[in-house]
């Protein structure tokens, strides 16, 4: 568990770094869904190239890391809940125009009160669902 | 010429910082959808995890906000992002709340989820494609910014 903490930190740390340098570089702020929902919808064409370089890397580091680093992740095998949970998250994320590196990460350290509100209530949600959806109805 | 060149910087300074995120998300262990599961899980076994990733990502990112504040332009003479009017309707608390259940039935967000697609198996993919359905679609049948009629 302590082990996972501080690989936690350590990526957390690496992660933000990521966030520091597209801002100081090139001026953007390093939420997700704005920058593959740009590409998505067409609102972000103008500068389809930075975009697409910034999903390209997001994508080809963790396939070259997967060969050497032990990563293990646990997609339910509920359908159901894969696509409902998919077109929540794209919807919610669009509506509330960034998800947890736009308004987690970027917009909370630079304490912008939408963001700060943005975190609480996904947070808070998701605190809840999982109440529910394990506890009470245990779907999860 | 120039102004080519630094189209081309910022081009493969985004790659290098999608790169570094991707790897951040892998060693922090978020592409892990049980371990963000885990920190939702608060009366269950809680792992606390991603409250150590938060914070680790804060650390750069406030100071990187800091310094942006004492100049004018990047590094590369871009204007920096202006803070959003502190404005909140019914979209930013709504989504909010969609984007949150989402995130704890299956345990990914957006970042996660596209740094996972090499090795998240057909669940992990399917989860792309529905999250990025209702991203095409919503723009078509919803407006996100009601408040903009009253600004102009």
């Amino acid at each position: 568990m302590m082990m996972d903490w501080l690989m936690g930190l350590l990526g957390g740390l690496m992660i933000g770094s990521a966030g520091a340098l597209l801002l100081l570089v090139n001026g953007r702020i390093m939420g997700i869904s704005g920058i593959f929902g740009g590409l998505l919808d067409g609102t972000g064409w103008s500068n389809a190239a930075e975009r697409a370089a910034f999903v390209l890397g997001l994508v080809a580091m963790p396939a070259v890391m997967w060969l050497v680093w032990p990563v293990a992740t646990h997609v339910t095998g509920n359908w159901a809940v894969i696509v409902v949970g998919g077109m929540m998250v794209g919807l919610g994320t669009w509506l509330a125009n960034g998800c947890t590196s736009g308004h987690g990460v970027c917009g909370m350290s630079r304490l912008s009160p939408r963001s700060i509100v943005a975190t609480a209530v996904y947070v808070g949600a998701g605190f809840a669902t999982m109440a529910v959806m394990r506890h009470v109805a245990g779907v999860l | 010429m120039w102004r080519g060149c630094y189209r081309v910087m910022r081009v493969m300074f985004s790659l290098i910082s999608g790169a570094l995120f991707g790897a951040g998300l892998v060693i922090s262990g978020m592409t892990d959808t049980a371990k963000v599961q885990g920190f939702l899980d608060i009366f269950g076994a809680w792992n606390p995890t991603l409250a150590f990733v938060m914070g680790g990502a804060m650390l750069p990112m406030a100071i990187a906000w800091r310094v942006a504040a004492r100049r004018k332009t990047t590094a590369l003479g871009l204007p920096f992002p202006t803070m959003p009017e502190a404005r909140f309707d019914h979209n930013l608390i709504g989504g909010s709340v969609l984007f949150g259940m989402g995130w704890a039935l299956v345990g990914f967000c957006p970042g996660p989820a596209i740094a996972a697609l090499t090795f998240g198996g057909m669940g992990g993919v399917v989860f792309l494609i529905a999250m990025s359905a209702a991203m095409l679609v919503a723009p078509l049948l919803l407006d996100r910014r009601p408040t903009q009629a009253k600004r102009t």
